[in-house]
């Protein structure tokens, strides 16, 4: 498909603006910009019907079933949408005086408390964008706690194996020094492995419960005790709280400090890789250090407090992505406390359901109940048919349903982890579920047609390697 | 109780029993028992689509949206097109997540490949990624990008934006290197103080352009003095003033960063906005987050993937140099179809008129006393005495439907768009006469 660039033609344009009301000035000759600005010169037809084509090339949840495993592929409500679009939200400058914006601080106010409640923590902070954003703002705490204290040789930050990438990352970008511990048999944290590598240097413990495999580590009063003991801390990853919400929180496990992903578990949208909002919480000790403003009321009045000697800073412009605060709080007000409960409980039964519907044929890494999602392997099928999990992925998207995370969590080979969500129906789970039996038995029978597809979109599978040694990153006009 | 359920009561049920139990609770049954909630959380009972509807409204409604806007410093009230809210708002696009299958993606990558082209030639520099969280988040990452094992030093001009200049800070510290303030002289940054401080512990220069005070700085003299030095130098640059200011690429810069929700987003009380980050080609490999590349597939079709993946968390864990693993992508489509709809003409007329328009208030309130504090050239903000009690002046506008210029430690930074007419700042001027003779 072309590009808008290619669609360009010289003097065609949209009209926005009127004649200049006033004088016209323009920079001095020093300040000129001397080289051209090629942007495309488009009428807005061309540019309307331009992104409806684009738009038939890509997948979102209301297109289809979404199971993209760790991802919360739930369904949007569209009056979160139309909540954010309100003026009185949407046309408010971010350094208005508070007395002109007391509804947006009720609405963090509000999100605080009720999101505080959730996860079993004394206070929120809404600034960070996107859940590895709020991992790092976490981190960023651990470290000013520990420097608080006088303990700065606590450098050591301990990530089991399941983990997602954006940990490890995290930890070094807070100047960390990353301790991996592999998983035990189960899937879950090794206990004697932990307490083998906690001490006098650990800053902390960054863990997903339920983890990666969707398996809820049950001994995790003993893995919080064991890092307290040392003097570390523990961070709640939050990018699987979607199973627990409601029915347990990070706060009673013991996490002094939680990431959400307002993004997946509240319901907000995904928007083609974000806007999201990694929004975080910590426990009533860690407060001091979290980014400015915080937002105080008193006698029903809401101000921001830009006053904290000890606080982190900032890691955002403002108050991070509010409208996406928003919209986690139009959804939380609209499910309450059954709605939310609820939720989270049929976020397992639907995976549950469907892991024992593709148990049928495929092999499934947990024993037992999952929690929100499931990993298949393909490690068996690779090796004996040279069907990979990558081909039952190409396969899916051929039939209208987006694949599971491929290859994640790294510990399992050939992964394919499924995420169903509670707001698919049972329908469209026995459905995909069909279709996900009816591709293994066929990839089984003939491997060399599985691994041509997908057959049906605008592009079949592509040259990924090409893109990387030959970095086409821009158009450039021929 | 609102929820988003289609199962019923029974299919619920028979899933249940398909799995072999009896309740949703026992879904749970090997959890320790006392992390369990019994009742729940404590939040209030869920409501019906109308009565959520009427609470945000009224919360809405306790926000004042003000008609006529002279406050800019960091977030900016320009036109948007109905164009750009009607693309953006299309479903797959607001549903969708990070284009991982490019075969069932391609309208996602396709839109970011044009967001990035589209960035180079705003900012006049090679490659661009897909974007970061904002500008503040730009500079901050842009600064990691630039240190190595001998350099890990930042100089950071003190006529930045606040909010710029906090989350560099934060994040420098968290990585154990250090940044040092250069101090303003005049409303620009010092450049007898810059050169003093460049010595080899410099790995770059980060500089405003417009700045904080909307003044245009000698940001190619300020890029010669960064590379004389050994450092590399970064310039945080408002998109639109780029349509007809020198681009960062002119001005010698390595990396360019900045706040785009200029191009087509609300204010929205701070949020969501955009990062952007364009560099050299020689820093293409340091840059962070996801960068959409064109290939083709196996039947020699034009194709779009997410490319260079190594540098990234998710293959290079402990060893990226960076921890994100987004971008704002729908942020990045309303810069782009922003900038589609304006083209190259209509973004230079934005610019003019955003630029003419500040001339145009500067030169009345001079008339009424509120004096320039700045001697050079400015695009669109500017800083000027407040002859009057501020607090006063500011609270005044406010009951009248203008929200006024920003207080600042030498009197109150203003700002105009486009979005302003010559009929708005001669009742802005009419007003602070009014109050100040009371």
């Amino acid at each position: 498909m072309k590009l808008l660039f290619e669609k360009s033609v010289p003097g065609r344009r949209c009209t926005m603006l009127p004649e200049c009301d006033v004088p016209v000035v323009t920079p001095s000759e020093h300040h000129t910009r001397n080289i051209e600005l090629r942007l495309p010169e488009l009428a807005e037809t061309d540019i309307a019907r331009h992104y409806s084509a684009l738009e038939r090339r890509a997948h979102g949840v209301n297109n289809g079933f979404y199971p993209l495993g760790s991802c919360t592929m739930k369904y949007n409500p569209r009056i979160n949408e139309a909540v954010a679009s309100l003026p009185g939200f949407s046309q408010i400058h971010p350094l208005q005086p508070d007395n002109t914006a007391q509804g947006s601080l009720e609405v963090m106010y509000l999100a605080n408390q009720y999101l505080g409640e959730l996860t079993g923590m004394d206070e929120m902070s809404f600034q960070p964008a996107a859940g590895a954003h709020g991992e790092l703002t976490c981190i960023m705490l651990f470290k000013r706690y520990h420097e608080a204290m006088g303990h700065t040789e606590r450098k050591k930050i301990i990530i089991p194996d399941s983990a997602h990438g954006t940990n490890p990352a995290t930890a070094v970008m807070c100047g960390m020094k990353v301790i991996n511990i592999p998983s035990g048999e189960d899937g879950c944290v090794d206990l004697d492995k932990l307490r083998s590598v906690v001490g006098e240097d650990t800053a902390g413990l960054m863990l997903t419960n339920p983890n990666t495999l969707g398996i809820f580590e049950k001994d995790i009063l003993e893995i919080t005790k064991i890092v307290h003991d040392a003097g570390g801390l523990v961070f709640y990853d939050g990018a699987n709280l979607n199973p627990i919400m409601g029915v347990i929180r990070p706060g009673d496990m013991g996490f002094d400090c939680v990431h959400l992903n307002l993004h997946k578990t509240f319901s907000t949208p995904h928007g083609g890789g974000g806007p999201g909002s990694g929004a975080i919480g910590c426990k009533k000790f860690l407060t001091p250090y979290l980014p400015k403003p915080r937002i105080k009321e008193k006698d029903g009045i809401y101000s921001r407090d830009f006053h904290g000697p000890q606080s982190i800073g900032k890691v955002k412009s403002f108050y991070g992505n509010f409208l996406i605060t928003l919209r986690a709080l139009t959804y939380v007000v609209t499910l309450g406390r059954e709605g939310i409960t609820q939720s989270a409980k049929n976020a397992v039964l639907n995976a549950n359901y469907m892991m024992k519907r593709l148990g049928e044929c495929y092999e499934i890494i947990n024993k037992g109940i999952c929690m929100h999602e499931f990993v298949i392997t393909m490690e068996k099928e690779a090796k004996e048919y040279g069907v990979t999990a990558m081909d039952i992925a190409k396969a899916l998207i051929d039939r209208g349903i987006h694949p599971p995370t491929m290859y994640f969590p790294l510990i399992v080979q050939e992964a394919l982890m499924v995420e169903p969500t509670e707001t698919e129906g049972k329908e469209t789970l026995d459905e995909a579920a069909d279709i996900l039996i009816e591709i293994y038995k066929k990839g089984i029978a003939h491997p060399e047609e599985i691994h041509g597809l997908p057959k049906t979109t605008p592009i079949g599978r592509p040259d990924e390697l090409k893109a990387a040694r030959h970095p086409i990153l821009r158009y450039v006009r021929e | 109780m609102g929820d988003y359920l289609p199962s019923t009561k029974e299919q619920q049920q028979e899933m249940l029993e398909a799995i072999g139990l009896k309740s949703l609770e026992d879904l749970y049954a090997y959890i320790p028992k006392d992390l369990i909630l019994k009742d729940g959380p404590n939040i209030p009972d869920g409501k019906s689509e109308i009565e959520v509807r009427r609470m945000m409204t009224e919360m809405a409604s306790k926000n004042k949206v003000f008609s006529s806007i002279f406050r800019g410093a960091g977030a900016y009230h320009h036109y948007i097109p109905a164009e750009v809210s009607a693309v953006v708002s299309k479903e797959t696009f607001v549903t969708s997540y990070t284009p991982y299958q490019p075969e069932m993606s391609q309208g996602i990558l396709q839109s970011i490949f044009e967001y990035q082209t589209m960035i180079c030639e705003l900012t006049g520099m090679d490659v661009s990624n897909a974007s970061v969280y904002d500008g503040a988040n730009a500079a901050a990452e842009a600064v990691a990008m630039c240190k190595d094992r001998k350099r890990t030093k930042t100089l950071v001009s003190g006529a930045s934006n606040p909010d710029v200049i906090d989350a560099i800070k934060t994040y420098c510290w968290a990585a154990d290197t250090e940044m040092e303030m250069i101090p303003v002289k005049d409303g620009v940054t010092d450049l007898d103080v810059l050169k003093e401080k460049m010595d080899s512990s410099v790995a770059s220069v980060y500089i405003a352009y417009p700045n904080y005070f909307g003044i245009l700085e000698d940001a190619q003299k300020i890029g010669e003095i960064a590379h004389e030095g050994g450092a590399k130098y970064i310039m945080g640059v408002n998109p639109i003033a780029s349509a007809i200011i020198k681009t960062a690429g002119e001005c010698g810069a390595d990396i360019a960063v900045g706040e785009g929700q200029p191009l087509g987003m609300g204010m929205g009380y701070g949020g969501p906005y955009l990062g952007f980050m364009a560099s050299t080609t020689a820093m293409l490999r340091k840059l962070p987050g996801r960068i959409a590349g064109e290939t083709t597939d196996d039947e020699g079709r034009r194709a779009f993937v997410l490319t260079l993946q190594a540098r990234e968390q998710h293959i290079r864990r402990e060893k990226a140099s960076s921890n994100v693993c987004s971008n704002q992508a729908l942020c990045a489509m309303t810069a782009a179809v922003y900038m589609a709809t304006m083209g190259p003409e209509g973004m230079k007329q934005v610019a003019t008129q955003s630029t003419s328009k500040a001339h145009y208030l500067a030169s009345k309130l001079d008339k009424i006393g509120f004096k320039r504090v700045h001697q050079g050239e400015f695009f669109h903000e500017f800083v000027t005495s407040c002859p009057g009690d501020c607090q006063e002046i500011l609270r005044y506008l406010e009951d009248h439907g203008v929200l006024g210029g920003l207080p600042v430690e030498e009197g109150i930074l203003w700002c105009t768009t486009e979005m302003n007419t010559k009929a708005d700042m001669d009742h802005l001027v009419a007003l602070i006469g009014e109050v100040c003779q009371s």
